[in-house]
């Protein structure tokens, strides 16, 4: 197991460096589907530039990353790509540790749907391949987009709640939240896996569900107001509030990018502005109460949907962003004979992702297209990514079905059934 | 009725301790004309009046009885606790190589730039009321002014006049690169005159040969100066200036011959009798026998102006005699040749934008210093507005190919939709070379409402201003009590070596990338279906469940079980 992952990791890390090297890094530094103005290494510069000007970083519209940031990249400036390597690294060890185990109470006729253990050991393997070798990845590190930290963030908070630690699960996600607003979502599933790991039942009845709540959120927004009170003795203001999570939620910003939020708003009428702000951002929070109903028993998967949620609809998305959710993916590989929509998503997956850069050059460079264009191929990009998600989430549940009523299924005259949502 | 004026004039000029009551306080008025014919064939007129008033606008006692002084203007500075004012309008952009330094210069567009008194508490709001009561004096649209297009220099644009305070959150600067300068501007300007366009030089004033002009500017200057050499008391000084170049072709015939009447299609007839004087300054320095000037005047004068020492013949408009026989002036130059070289400008700065695209670009604004040996450091002023986001981690400062590391550096990063970048600089220009100053921004995507009508022009960016004490090579004149021509006192020279020189550099036109004006409702519809596809997706397989499906049987088979239904029969 070691050896294909450390020949994994020499391989991902020889692309980077190689790249880094090459006069593409300073392209793709400066494309839009890669950077947003929340993570773009451009900015972070200018804003370690105007901390040495003694000016704040803050008073300005530049710079919009949190202060622990700017005092990490302070220290290790020299050493950027080397950062990003090494996050990337642990992201990829950190999946290693992480899948699901399943438990065999179920029908005979389901063994084929269970997975082997043979297969789960190479799972591993597969996530580590799928986001160091996915261009997506590769683009972002190169570009040093802070996304990759915020990802390596969001994996050590993965790992350390399968691991059952609640502590360090709390810290982690209190860190993640602190980068960006929208992993606050991620407090459901956590929650539940922690409650499933030691076999307290969800119930509402139950003081015990609520002990156990209470501590987990005491722990969660206890590191949080540490981490904000400590961002504020950093720089003695309190400046980064507005600046980092009021243009993360008000969106003043407008440069493209790959989600729906910039046409949209560049395009509303002023009246509606706030509503359809306010529309969009519960949008994303929106869907996880119910998502946590229908799969409070399983959480893994819950996590899964919400990374995905989160990186759809969030205000600035990146290619950075999907890649997270993208490595998830062959921990369900068994689900592959479930999906309906593989061939059409993958196929436009792809196109989309050549065409952003070309209809990008045809409106900014060649002034032959406009910005409609580039719009349009971001909404189908979007749509094949929620095709995506949901595809793998009726996956799951038909698996689901079918592991407690058989994979075979005949109907009363003893004919091969079909399976309808009702 | 000009009896009774020329009576009355006669009167306050006359010795101070016979006629002048003691409640009024004394205002004196000064016209001149400036022409200087230029190398390229052009030829540069500019026009001073200025008066002084000895009053004190910010006392208790409300001033009242206007004579010389605009009431207009008199009460903004009372009403707005205004110490001094400079609001020029430009139509044009004043050639440096080609034209040497003007006298005043000014930026295309409008410029205001105001020092309030210390006793204002609310200086934005003051500024707000200002640039609107301003914007209706002058009947231009300065009511665009406004916090995203107005900074607070911190070293550039220390006052012209006396005074202590150099405090600079009570300084405010806007420039309006775009707005358009004409007739509509020029008329109320002249009002503000005290003969109006009647009498005196303004009767040459006529709109359609002065905006038929490779350059025009107008400009009002109110600052308090020192009434006398002691400076015990202040008086406020008012100078309303008028700088235009005719352009040589544009005449028609293109020979190199220029009369007043050809200028300005008016000849002059008598001077302004509230004027205590009224001159007309021609420069002949550039080599006496290279053009003929008729009528001949006997009066020469010289004076250093802009490092240099110029002689001028000058028409004295308060004679009768100035005027012939004929009662009118007009004058005419008439070269005889084309040689000599004028004085090349020490002092130079260009700007322009690189880059291709309408993603990033990089404004380069170069700065030549002439000067054969002395080095000397200048003022940089740039005001970039919050769509082109500046990085100023790429600000780069070269001279001759080598890294010149400003002494001071003062930015004000902007805020969007609030204000705009300030960037302060000073920079040493070693002698006899070129330095460029080059930073790289990012262009941003505006609002659909935030577009002007016409949003593929492109957006202004305002004139950088490179502001310095040039070195001299004639020693300039100190001496601010003796009588001095107008052109010639308006910056006050501190010291003999050097001058003070204000250098505007071009505006800029930049595009930015633009949404289609003609989608709101199409892109809300739009992505609201793709949020809708994302909801419903999910929704459906949060609120479904999976169920066998029983097959439903086909048309014929289902009337048959109905029928079967009807006879009590079991159904297929």
């Amino acid at each position: 197991m070691a050896a294909p992952l450390t020949l994994l990791l020499v391989v991902a890390v020889t692309i980077r460096a190689a790249l880094f090297r090459s006069s593409l890094a300073d392209l793709i530094a400066e494309r839009v589907e890669v950077v947003s103005p929340l993570n773009a290494w451009k900015r972070v510069v200018e804003g370690l530039a105007l901390l040495d000007l003694g000016i704040s970083p803050y008073s300005g519209d530049v710079f919009h990353e949190t202060p622990l940031i700017i005092y990490l990249f302070h220290f290790l400036v020299d050493y950027a790509e080397i950062t990003f390597m090494v996050s990337r690294k642990f992201v990829s060890s950190f999946r290693k540790q992480k899948y699901a185990l399943e438990a065999d109470r179920y029908p005979l006729d389901c063994l084929e749907l269970i997975r082997s253990p043979k297969e789960m050991y190479y799972i591993p393997l597969k996530v580590a391949m799928f986001y160091l070798l996915n261009p997506f990845t590769i683009l972002s590190c190169v570009a040093k987009s802070t996304c990759g930290l915020n990802n390596a963030v969001i994996a050590l908070f993965i790992l350390c709640t399968i691991k059952g630690s609640a502590l360090l699960s709390a810290i982690f996600l209190a860190l993640a939240t602190y980068q960006s607003v929208y992993p606050l979502t991620l407090f459901a599933p956590a929650l539940l896996y922690l409650l499933q790991r030691l076999y307290i039942p969800v119930n509402i009845r139950r003081p015990s569900f609520w002990w156990y709540t209470l501590q987990y959120a005491f722990m969660y927004l206890g590191s949080l107001f540490v981490i904000i009170c400590l961002s504020f003795f950093l720089l003695g203001t309190w400046d980064f509030l507005p600046s980092v999570y009021g243009f993360i939620l008000s969106v003043p910003d407008l440069t493209p990018n790959i989600g729906l939020f910039w046409y949209f708003f560049a395009e509303m009428f002023e009246h509606f502005r706030l509503f359809f702000l306010c529309v969009f951002q519960i949008n994303v929070f929106f869907y996880t109460i119910p998502l946590s109903i229908k799969l409070k028993e399983h959480p893994v998967f819950l996590i899964f949907m919400q990374l995905a949620v989160i990186s759809i609809f969030k205000s600035y998305p990146t290619v950075g962003d999907i890649a997270l959710y993208l490595a998830f993916l062959p921990v369900w590989s068994h689900l592959y004979r479930f999906l309906r929509n593989v061939f059409l998503v993958s196929c436009v997956l792809l196109a989309c992702s050549a065409l952003f850069p070309v209809l990008w050059h045809l409106w900014i460079y060649a002034g032959s297209a406009n910005s409609n264009f580039y719009y349009a191929i971001t909404l189908l990009f979007n749509v094949a990514q929620i095709l995506l998600v949901s595809d793998y989430f009726y996956a799951y549940l038909r698996r689901e079905y079918h592991l407690t009523h058989g994979l075979y299924l005949k109907r009363k005259d003893g004919s091969e059934a079909t399976l309808v949502l009702k | 009725k000009r009896q009774a004026i020329s009576l009355l004039a006669s009167q306050t000029s006359s010795a101070p301790e016979t006629v002048v009551t003691p409640s009024q306080p004394e205002d004196d008025f000064q016209e001149e004309l400036v022409i200087r014919p230029l190398h390229s064939g052009d030829i540069y007129a500019s026009f001073q009046f200025r008066t002084v008033w000895d009053t004190d606008f910010m006392g208790g006692k409300k001033v009242s009885h206007y004579r010389l002084f605009p009431k207009s203007l008199g009460q903004v500075i009372s009403k707005f606790s205004v110490r001094e004012l400079h609001i020029s309008f430009t139509q044009g952009y004043w050639r440096t190589m080609q034209w040497g330094q003007p006298f005043l210069p000014s930026p295309p567009g409008a410029e205001l730039w105001v020092w309030f008194q210390d006793t204002v508490t609310d200086v934005d709001g003051t500024w707000k009321e200002l640039t609107n009561v301003l914007s209706g004096i002058f009947c231009a649209s300065l009511n665009f002014i406004d916090s995203t297009n107005t900074v607070q220099p911190s070293a550039s644009f220390k006052p012209l006049g006396i005074g202590n305070v150099t405090d600079h959150r009570f300084l405010r600067y806007a420039t309006l690169p775009r707005e358009i300068v004409c007739t509509e501007n020029l008329t109320p300007w002249k009002k503000l005159l005290p003969c109006g366009s009647k009498a005196g030089l303004a009767v040459l004033m006529k709109s359609e040969k002065l905006f038929h002009s490779s350059f025009h500017s107008q400009a009002v200057h109110i600052r308090p100066v020192c009434q006398d050499w002691q400076c015990k008391s202040t008086s406020w000084e008012l100078r309303q200036t008028l700088n235009v170049v005719f352009d040589l072709h544009s005449s028609g015939q293109g020979k190199r011959e220029w009369s007043l009447f050809k200028m300005f299609s008016r000849t002059l007839t008598e001077a302004c009798p509230l004027a205590s004087s009224s001159k007309i300054y021609i420069d002949v320095t550039d080599n006496p026998q290279q053009f003929e000037l008729s009528p001949a005047t006997p009066l020469l004068s010289q004076a250093v102006v802009l490092g240099d020492r110029r002689t001028y013949s000058v028409y004295d408009l308060t004679q009768q005699a100035t005027f012939g026989s004929m009662r009118s002036l007009n004058m005419l130059l008439r070269w005889k040749s084309s040689d000599g070289d004028m004085m090349r400008p020490l002092l130079h700065g260009e700007r322009y934008v690189a880059g291709y695209g309408l993603q990033t670009g990089e404004i380069h604004t170069l700065m030549y210093n002439h000067h054969p040996y002395r080095a000397f450091p200048v003022l940089l002023l740039d005001t970039v507005p919050w769509y082109l986001r500046l990085y100023i981690h790429t600000l780069t400062v070269t001279s001759k190919g080598k890294d010149n590391k400003p002494s001071y550096i003062h930015y004000q990063p902007s805020k969007d939709r609030v204000r705009p970048h300030l960037l302060e600089m000073l920079v040493q220009l070693p002698p006899n070379s070129v330095t460029e100053v080059t930073v790289q921004f990012e262009r941003a995507l505006l609002k659909w409402t935030e577009y002007t009508p016409d949003p593929n022009h492109g957006f202004y960016v305002g004139s950088s201003v490179v502001s310095a004490l040039v070195p001299s090579v004639v020693a300039m004149d100190t001496n601010s009590t003796q009588e001095r021509p107008l052109f010639s006192s308006f910056f006050p020279s501190k010291e003999e070596s050097s001058y003070f020189v204000r250098i505007y550099t071009e505006p800029l036109l930049v595009n930015l990338p633009t949404p289609d004006f003609s989608m709101p409702y199409n892109v809300i519809c739009l992505t609201c279906t793709v949020v809708a596809v994302g909801y419903g997706s999910l929704y459906n397989l949060l609120t479904r469940t999976f169920q066998v499906e029983e097959p439903s049987p086909g048309l014929a088979k289902r009337l048959a079980n109905i029928i079967r239904k009807m006879r009590g029969v079991p159904p297929l």
